[in-house]
This record gives structure tokens, C-alpha cells and sequence, in this order.
């Protein structure tokens, strides 16, 4: 992307420098594989003047170079790097630090004590429970026993129950009850209960149960971490190789800034082929500009000096100098930004299945707890016996398998929609996913290509003007060159950004562009067509449109099979709209709309009951993206659309669509089976808890055993899978 | 009896330092490149000390 210039350009701004002056750069590196792959790259960024040390990370793919001093230039890095054959970008600082995941550190931090208290308190109450059951074990020895487990599970279930009991907190202090409140609940009373059994002399203390629980509620929570760290990092890294280093203007040489940190009034140089990063005017040079991704429009828009520029849009033709109108924050985007906040927040209202779940659970086992409390004292227990039954009643039903019931099945279910291309956001999003019943489609570059294609031309034509196509950049010239395939090129050719190429073919001079450059005088030419002639010959057209994806009949035809209602909605102008529409198989469409209203009428929708699935790439789309009840995005979206977006999937096709539908669905389903099993399983134990049946033992088996039935229904292959 | 005494202390002093081990791996980063640690331990011409910049 800024291949070839980036030796010329300060790259400064990406560099982080500490107080003695030595810097830290991050690139983030495509294509790596191996061992050769490191070994190369390394080298050749060490052998760099000024370059101390460089090391790549084969896992995320990031090349962290120290720089000694100022001598070395952040620009030749990227080269280097490019030069071998790799894709690379430069990673903003500001990104780099946000990527740094504290959170996951803590949690597995908080996972490694749990593990060591649920592994070490055994050592003692192994022994404690062969007192139990009448073996030859003194009441001393068995004090002795849960003290020693005293000391070793307390402290650890203190430290590893942090992240429950802060949750519980802020979810008490908004006046709700989530499920780490019933387990921070739990925990305590657990451990409070146990020492005073200890203290008393008496047979059941639950030490090992405490810390064991938590442990495998850690187990569960640190896989939803990584689920949701992983997709994160992983759209981070999409986004960092589309955004593009702004290139500003300083007194006539280029510098490479973080996009972000572009003001009001910077004059930045925008190169073929890049984007266009805030909004502005045009100061010099010509172009023509594809909106595609902000309108919808396919038609491409000629600019010169003057001319206004709306941050998205992709440059095609000619080199730009444009003065920046409006800081990133405040660019076209604020309008957008604003509704996209609303939706957001509409979205964050949303109750996960767990705390649906939690909701149900919480107040049933606390009454159940209660209950036994006050009835096993009235009728005749004795107030310590009662209390003792209630604290089994909690340990037992502490709802260890439904921490783990949801995001065991959303980790099996997004690492499997990884390998096929789809980035999940979070497990939340695959449960809104599941509940879908009316897809709204964007029709530029979602259904279509969203790139132009030539229609109905003969070979031979195209052979001919092929020669002139191939010296072209521009998007429609290349479409022309793809359909005739490699040959030979024309000679002497001139480009004339926003107009056209012109070259000599076989000894002819030959022009290839729009129609007026090519020498035609005709009334409603359209956008999306190429004229060619010889000089003083006849003139041929082509003409191009954007093609429907190959899949997207057959993936809009699954989606009817399925039970949902499928709609376009584009801003594109009529026509095109109903041809795609016809094309793959959709009746009911809107053409023309703003982005306002694609969002107002997703809200709707909502409004008569429906759940959308929005799949949309644009800027106009972002709003409406983040207002629907679940969003995709391909990963060619403009960033704003990826961010709004719950899915991003690569790769050519409309089926991950299909894929992402299905396979949410089969983990809703999976999820609900756990949450069956564990409401089987509270059934049993309740009633025995109740009724002093439970004994330390009888917890710890019956705590894990349902954990591992939780853990295994969410590991199993799909049967359906295999059906189909 | 005695015997626990002091093997109860011993068996948890060993726990401990594993678990003080994990912790030593977390802060190296040992964990922050799990596929380039798997090829760079293979070869001599790579480095496969855990990175410097690691906090």
C-alpha cells in the first residue's frame, strides 16, 4: 500500500521513544509462517543501521524492533520487510498499548492460585473425608486435617475470588443480581461456615469446596476471555492493515502520522489506491473517487481542486494534496458515530442467556437456602445443624456448571467459525445471532463484488483494447485487462488521472477512458463504462457492472429455507438495485436510502418485534449495524462498519453467513441442554442438601462431575454436522 | 503422627514453588508466542531466549 514511497517519508510518529532516547516500533507482519520466515525477517531488519535488536511473534504476528537511537528510519523497516515478501503495516502506539491484555494476565494469574489451592487442599481433606465414613481417623486428627486445609484454601480462594466479588459488587450496587453474586455468596458463606465448624470440632467443613469452585468458574471465565481478547486483537490487526499511514505535509515533505492525530487545516498527501482519511477539499491534482463504501453508489466520482472529500472514500487515479476540513472525530463519521452510540447502548441492555439464567436461579436457591435454614430450626435441628444444612444447600447449588454452560459452548463454537474466516466479537453476539429472524442485506460489496466487471463484450474487442487496459491502474481498465487475460502492453502510454490512458498499439495511437477523452459527444453517458478507439477510427464501449456474488442467490435461498425473511436496503439509485435484487432472488428492496434512514428502518422493524441480522461493509451501513440485533461485516469494510459490527468474516463468499447462522443456533441449543443438565442436577441435590444428606465428599464429587458433563456436551462434535 | 508435621509444610512449600514458577513464566512472556517458541527452539541461528521487552 505505501510500497515504494515509504523510504522518502518521516515515520517518526509511530516510533515510541523512552526518555533516554531509545525507541520501540511495531510492525504487524502477514504471511509469516516458520522458522525460514523469522530467521529471514530478523536478520534483515537487524542488519538495519540504528536497528538493536528485532523480534517477531509467530502467534500475533507482531515484529517488535528496538531502535537505538534516531539514525534509523521506521520507513526503511517497512520496506525491508515488504521487500522480502511479506505484507506489513505499521502499528499506531496508541493501539499497541490498548492491545496489551491486563485483564487475561489477572485471570490466569487468579486461575494459577485457584489451581494450586484445589490441588493442595486435597492433601488434606482426602484424608478428612476417610473420617467421614467411620475409618479409624480421630476428631482430632480430622480438626487437625481442616486446618491445615484452612491455611491453604482460604488465602487462594480470597485472591482467585477477586474477579466474582468485584463483579457481584458492581452488579449489587446497579440493584441486580448476576451469577457471580450466588457464587461470590456462596464462597464466603462457605468459608465461613467451614471455620466455624472447625473451630466447634464438627465433621463438615468445605474448604476444598470453595477453592475448588472456584477454580473451575475460572476455568470458564478465562476461555470467554479469550474468546472475546482473540476476536479483538484479531479485528484490531484487520483494521490496522486497511487504515493507512495519513501522509502530511510540511514544508514539502512528507510525514507519516497516525490518523488519529490529524488537525483541522493539515494539508495530507492521498496516493492511488489509498483512502481518504478525514474530510476535506481538494488543494491540487485530480482523481476520481470511489464512495462506495460511505453511499453505496457504485458510479465513480470525478474530483479536482476545490472539490469537497468525504473521509472513506477511496482514491483511484491521481495523487491528491487535500486540506483537512475536520479532525477523524468530528469527519462525516459524527452523525454516524452518534446513532452508532445509541445502538450500542440499546445493545448493552441486552440480557445475556447466563444472566437470564442467573436471574431465574438466584432467587429460587436463596429461598431454598433460607427455607431450610428457618424450617430445619422449627423443626427441632438446632440452629448450628440448620445452618450447616443451608450452607450445603448453597455449596451444592452454586452454580459451577452454569458458569461453565454458556462459554464452553461459545468458545467450541467461535474457534470453529474462526477456521472458517469468522471473527466472533463476543459470545453475546453469538447468542443475538441465534435469535434472528429477518436479514437485512447492504447490496455494494455485500451481495455484489463490489468491484466493477465487463458485461456482454465480445472477445475480440476486448483483445483489441486490452494492450492500453493493462498500462492502467484504474479499477474498470483492470476489470477490462482481467477479462483478456496476460499479453502484450502498449507503448508510450500517458495516464491522465479522471480522464483516461492513452499509448500507441502496433504502431496506432489509441485512447482508452471516458467518453469525452476518448472523442465521443454523447448525452447521459454512464459512469461505469469504458470507450476505446484509434485515432480517427470507431469507437467501441464497455460496458460494467457490479456482479452479484457467485454464492449470494444460493446462500439468500438457504437463508428462505431456514424460516427468515431476507430485505435490501442500499443507498444506491433504482436501477442497479432492482437488477440485483432480481438477480438473487429478493423481493422486497429499498433503494436511494441515507444512512439515517437504513437505521430508522432497522428500528422499525425492531419495533414490530423483529430480530435483524444486519450484514452491511459501508460507512452509510454503520449505523444500522449497530442498531440491528446482530451485525456482520466482510473484512473489506471501512473500519467504522467492522467496529459496529458483532461478526467480521473474510474470505470471498456470502456462506459464512449461512455458517455463522448455524453454528450460533447449535451452541444456543447446546447451551440450553447445559443449563437443562444443571437444572436436572440441582433438582437432585437440593432436596438432599436439604435433608442432610450431603456430606463434604458428596459436594466435591457431585461439584466436578457435573462441571466435566457440562464441559464434554459442549466439546462434542455437532450431530447435525454430520447429517447433513 | 509427627511425620505430618513436617511433611504437610514440605509437600505445600513444593506446590508453592511451582506456583511461583508459573508466575515467573507469565512475567517472562513464555507464554506470549506459543508457535514461534515451537520453531525457534529447533534451530541455532534463532534466539529462543524469552523476549527482552517482556513485562
Amino acid at each position: 500500500m505505501s510500497h515504494g514511497l515509504a523510504l522518502h517519508r518521516d515515520l517518526e510518529a509511530f516510533v515510541r521513544r523512552d526518555d533516554t532516547g531509545r525507541g520501540r516500533l511495531e510492525l504487524l507482519v502477514r504471511g509469516a509462517r516458520c522458522a525460514g520466515c523469522i530467521s529471514k525477517i530478523e536478520k534483515a531488519v537487524r542488519a538495519l543501521p540504528g536497528v538493536e535488536a528485532a523480534r517477531l511473534n509467530l502467534t500475533t504476528g507482531k515484529l517488535a524492533v528496538e531502535l537505538a537511537g534516531k539514525t534509523a528510519d521506521p520507513g526503511q523497516v517497512l520496506e525491508t520487510v515488504e521487500d522480502l515478501g511479506y505484507r506489513a503495516c505499521l502499528f499506531d502506539p496508541a493501539e499497541a498499548d490498548a492491545a496489551q491484555d491486563r485483564e487475561g494476565k489477572e485471570l490466569a494469574v487468579a486461575l494459577g492460585v485457584a489451581g494450586f489451592g484445589a490441588g493442595n487442599v486435597m492433601m488434606f481433606t482426602v484424608p478428612a473425608w476417610a473420617g467421614l465414613f467411620g475409618q479409624e481417623l480421630t476428631p482430632a486428627t480430622l480438626t487437625v486435617m481442616y486446618w491445615m486445609a484452612a491455611i491453604v484454601a482460604t488465602p487462594c480462594a480470597l485472591f482467585a475470588g477477586r474477579p466474582f466479588f468485584r463483579s457481584a459488587w458492581a452488579s449489587l450496587k446497579r440493584g441486580k443480581a448476576n451469577m457471580d453474586v450466588p457464587i461470590s455468596i456462596g464462597v464466603i458463606l462457605t468459608l465461613i461456615v467451614s471455620f466455624s465448624e472447625t473451630l466447634l470440632g464438627g465433621k463438615h467443613a468445605y474448604f476444598d469446596a470453595a477453592v475448588t469452585l472456584l477454580f473451575l468458574l475460572l476455568i470458564g471465565r478465562y476461555l470467554d476471555h479469550r474468546l472475546r481478547a482473540g476476536a479483538r486483537s484479531a479485528a484490531r490487526d484487520l483494521l490496522a492493515l486497511q487504515t493507512p499511514v495519513a501522509m502530511r505535509l510540511l514544508d514539502g515533505a512528507e510525514q507519516g502520522i497516525p490518523v488519529a492525530e490529524i488537525r483541522v487545516g493539515d494539508l495530507l498527501a492521498v496516493a492511488p489506491g489509498e483512502r481518504i482519511p478525514v474530510d476535506g477539499l481538494v488543494e491540487e491534482g485530480a482523481s476520481e473517487l470511489d464512495n462506495a463504501l460511505i453511499t453505496g453508489e457504485t458510479a465513480l466520482v470525478p474530483v479536482a481542486a476545490g472539490a469537497r472529500l468525504h473521509a472513506g472514500a477511496l482514491n483511484l487515479s491521481g495523487r491528491l494534496v487535500m486540506k483537512a476540513t475536520a479532525r477523524t472525530e468530528d469527519s462525516t463519521l459524527a452523525a454516524i458515530a452518534r446513532l452508532m452510540e445509541a445502538g450500542a447502548q440499546a445493545r448493552s441492555t441486552y440480557v445475556r442467556l447466563a444472566d437470564k439464567a442467573a436471574a431465574l436461579y438466584v432467587p429460587i436457591v436463596h429461598t431454598a437456602a433460607a427455607l431450610t435454614f428457618v424450617g430445619g430450626w422449627a423443626l427441632g435441628l438446632g440452629p448450628r445443624e440448620a445452618l450447616l444444612r443451608a450452607a450445603a444447600v448453597l455449596i451444592v447449588t452454586c452454580p459451577c456448571a452454569l458458569g461453565l454452560a454458556v462459554p464452553a459452548v461459545q468458545i467450541a463454537a467461535s474457534s470453529r467459525l474462526f477456521r472458517k474466516g469468522v471473527l466472533v466479537k463476543s459470545g453475546a453476539a453469538l447468542e443475538r445471532l441465534a435469535e434472528v429472524d429477518h436479514v437485512v442485506f447492504d447490496k455494494t460489496g455485500v451481495l455484489t463484488e463490489g468491484r466493477p466487471a465487463l458485461i456482454d463484450a465480445p472477445a475480440h474487442l476486448v483483445a483489441i483494447a486490452a494492450p492500453l487496459a493493462r498500462a492502467s491502474r484504474h479499477p474498470l481498465a483492470r476489470a477490462l485487462a482481467a477479462e483478456a487475460g496476460a499479453g502484450p502492453v502498449a507503448q508510450d502510454c500517458v495516464e491522465t488521472a479522471g480522464q483516461g490512458v492513452e499509448g500507441v498499439i502496433d504502431g496506432r495511437r489509441a485512447r482508452l477512458g471516458r467518453a469525452s477523452f476518448v472523442g465521443v459527444k454523447e448525452a447521459g453517458v454512464r459512469e461505469t463504462e469504458l470507450w476505446f478507439g484509434f485515432e480517427g477510427d470507431v469507437k467501441i464501449r464497455f460496458a460494467f457492472e457490479d456482479l452479484p456474488r457467485r454464492d449470494a442467490g444460493d446462500t439468500i435461498g438457504k437463508l428462505v429455507a431456514l424460516g427468515l425473511s431476507v430485505e435490501i436496503l442500499s443507498g444506491d439509485v433504482e436501477g442497479p438495485v432492482r437488477e440485483v435484487a432480481r438477480a438473487v432472488g429478493v423481493a422486497a428492496w429499498r433503494s436511494g436510502l441515507t444512512p439515517v434512514e437504513k437505521a430508522a428502518i432497522v428500528d422499525e422493524l425492531k419495533a414490530r418485534g423483529r430480530k435483524v441480522l444486519m450484514v452491511g461493509d459501508g460507512l452509510n451501513d454503520a449505523a444500522a449495524l449497530a442498531k440491528a440485533h446482530a451485525s456482520m461485516a466482510p473484512g473489506a469494510a471501512v473500519d467504522a462498519a467492522q467496529n459496529a459490527a458483532d461478526l467480521v468474516f473474510t474470505g470471498e463468499g456470502l456462506g459464512a453467513v449461512i455458517e455463522s447462522l448455524e453454528t450460533a443456533r447449535d451452541a444456543r441449543r447446546r447451551a440450553l441442554e447445559n443449563f437443562g443438565f444443571s437444572a436436572l442436577y440441582n433438582v437432585v441435590a437440593t432436596p438432599a442438601a436439604m435433608f442432610g444428606l450431603v456430606n463434604p465428599f458428596v459436594a466435591a464429587l457431585a461439584m466436578s462431575g457435573s462441571s466435566i458433563v457440562v464441559l464434554l456436551n459442549a466439546a462434542r462434535p455437532s450431530v447435525g454436522r454430520f447429517r447433513r | 503422627m509427627n511425620i505430618v508435621l513436617f511433611l504437610a509444610p514440605a509437600s505445600i512449600g513444593l506446590g508453592a514453588l511451582g506456583l511461583l514458577a508459573f508466575f515467573w513464566t507469565m512475567r517472562s512472556g513464555q507464554y506470549d508466542d506459543p508457535k514461534g517458541d515451537a520453531e525457534r527452539i529447533l534451530y541455532d541461528h534463532l534466539d529462543d531466549k524469552p523476549p527482552s521487552g517482556a513485562e
